[in-house]
């Protein structure tokens, strides 16, 4: 400290404190606030939430939330709502997942070596993606309503009660409409990937004499499988997320609860019926489910080697 | 021998195109038919369309003022995320700082923080405590700054060659007056790619502003057409016609601007952005 001239030392110790270019810190600075206030306090907040007993007062009253323990998780746990709504979530990614992981994988390789009409292939796929939600439940219910073009096609095969009306058809018949919406994204991704397998590896096959399905799963899936671990990753966010479609598309996760989730749920408890501390709760629940599924999904798809 | 796969990959995948496509198009025919002919032949109808179905959903929910709103909810996370995310990006790739790597793992984390767990917290604060219902900023804030786009513009601004930037210093430029003038004009691309991407996000989303907005003239269109869908639809008398003709009039904006630009949409662009 004594040795070095003042100035220098200064600008080092500033250096030190604040990194070379500290105006970085004010460029960062907006969305650093915007991530506190937005994503890190609310998170905070909705785990402190769910250990109390919060719920709406009039404005500008102070009342007590008193700690109330693992209370809410036990009320949301074993509420025979949300447990159904746990159980249609599995039939969702059970039935969206793999089709999505594997139809994306499949149209990616087809697309990729496309010459003609490429454009066209391709912006039919994505058009979903790009499209609201709500505009495209409009047309899904008016194709699979019990009077629908769906059930005119189908004739006496068509079921009774229709589709979105069924116990057993309402919750796949999202899991397919999830699957034709999201695919788009999904199939860029690994149009992505594709680009970065090396093509020695494909000759390499060639010259061993393989044809072009074992090249897919011997040389494609094991160079794309980084990307298949983030696709079921999103995949499964995406259906842990499900809101809009149970509530558009089958009335209010109807019939009888059949395809209602879990933030279905949390909107009619949390914000409907005023009990925030529970819905609190089973976002938590929700939310160390999906992590739990995710880590093991990522465990097998990255660890088999 | 080499021509059998690629036959069948073609047929398959215009196939595959026409099942995607086919209910884009019979939303459009659905929106232009007087009463709804579900038969088969009743999806290529020859005569009897008509406007009639627009005129029916804009006398219940006020179309051109909903749009509007749309414009604005999305106009709004638009500039937020151009202007701010920007700049987070530049700091993010090219400037040393403290707190950089502590920033960047929580763009990382906020990626893998599912909204659900945010919104009651969110709605309690942002509805019950900053008494914000019913107004633009509350339906923009929790949206305001795309990570997404943040991650996007970081690795394009992170492509540019380490000489441009030392050049620059040498020649005595400052480091904001080198993301001006040095940085920005080469992502032009970038920022198109992270706008398109960040369109679709607010112009789509329902869940949020059907949360924050009660009041009809404050609605973007996908909550008015969806309260449209749940609520008063029964009492229509083409309630599938009106429902499809506003599903086209929310549909119409975001596919056309994605089809005019699509060229953007460049796979390796957005692959980038979301792979890090």
């Amino acid at each position: 400290m004594t040795t070095a001239a003042p100035a220098a030392t200064k600008r080092n110790r500033a250096a030190g404190l604040l990194g070379r270019h500290p105006v970085g810190m004010i460029l960062a600075a907006p969305y650093a606030v915007y991530l506190a206030v937005i994503f890190a306090y609310p998170f905070g907040f909705s785990v402190w939430m769910s250990f109390h007993d919060y719920f709406f007062a009039a404005p500008g009253a102070v009342v007590d939330h008193p700690f109330v323990g693992l209370d809410n998780y036990k009320a949301a746990l074993t509420d025979p709502a949300v447990g159904q709504a746990f159980k249609n979530i599995v039939i969702f990614l059970v039935i969206n997942v793999p089709l999505t992981t594997g139809l994306a994988l499949v149209l990616a390789v087809a697309l990729n070596r496309v010459v003609h009409a490429r454009t066209f292939l391709r912006v039919s796929f994505y058009v979903p993606y790009v499209t609201a939600s709500v505009a495209v439940v409009g047309v899904w219910l008016f194709l699979f309503n019990s009077g629908g073009l769906v059930n005119s096609l189908l004739g006496p095969l068509a079921p009774d009660p229709s589709w979105l009306v069924n116990e057993g058809w309402a919750m796949p018949v999202i899991a397919f409409f999830v699957t034709w919406k999201q695919l788009g994204f999904f199939i860029l991704l690994y149009l992505a990937a594709l680009q970065n397998v090396p093509n020695a590896l494909y000759e390499q096959a060639s010259v061993d004499g393989a044809n072009g399905w074992q090249k897919f799963w011997s040389v494609t899936v094991p160079a794309v499988r980084s990307s298949t671990a983030l696709v079921v990753i999103l995949a499964l966010i995406t259906g842990a997320n499900l809101f809009t479609e149970p509530y558009l598309l089958t009335g209010g996760g109807g019939p009888n609860g059949a395809s209602a989730s879990p933030v279905l749920i949390m909107y009619q408890r949390g914000i409907q019926q005023g009990e925030p501390d529970f819905a609190a709760a089973l976002g938590v629940i929700l939310v160390l489910g999906t992590l739990v599924v995710a880590y093991i999904n990522r465990r097998f798809i990255e660890g088999r080697d | 021998m080499r021509r059998w796969p690629n036959v069948v990959r073609y047929f398959l995948l215009f196939l595959g195109a026409l099942i995607f496509l086919f209910p884009f198009y019979y939303m459009l025919i659905g929106s232009l038919q007087s009463s709804p002919d579900t038969s088969v032949k009743g999806a290529f109808p020859t005569s009897g369309l008509t406007l009639d179905n627009y005129k029916d959903i804009n006398e219940r929910v006020d179309l051109l003022g909903s749009l509007v709103n749309s414009g604005i909810f999305t106009g709004g996370v638009l500039l937020g995320t151009v202007v701010f995310g920007t700049v987070a990006g530049y700091a993010l790739a090219r400037l040393q700082w403290r707190g950089r790597g502590v920033l960047f793992a929580l763009v990382l984390l906020v990626q893998v923080i599912p909204f659900q767990l945010l919104l009651i917290p969110l709605y309690v604060l942002i509805v019950r405590g900053y008494g914000l219902a019913d107004n633009y900023l509350g339906m923009i804030l929790p949206f305001a700054i795309n990570t997404t786009a943040v991650f996007v513009f970081r690795q394009f601004f992170l492509q540019l060659p380490d000489d441009l930037f030392a050049a620059a210093r040498l020649d005595g430029a400052g480091e904001v007056r080198i993301l001006w003038s040095v940085a920005l004009p080469l992502v032009r691309p970038a920022l198109l790619t992270a706008v398109l991407l960040t369109f679709i996000g607010p112009w789509n989303e329902f869940l949020w502003p059907f949360l924050v907005t009660k009041d009809a003239d404050l609605q973007p269109l996908a909550v008015s057409l969806a309260n449209y869908i749940s609520n008063v639809s029964a009492r229509a008398a083409n309630p599938f016609g009106a429902i499809l003709a506003g599903a086209c009039v929310l549909a119409a904006p975001a596919v056309a601007l994605f089809i005019a630009f699509q060229r953007q949409f460049i796979s390796s662009d957005i692959g980038s952005g979301v792979k890090g």
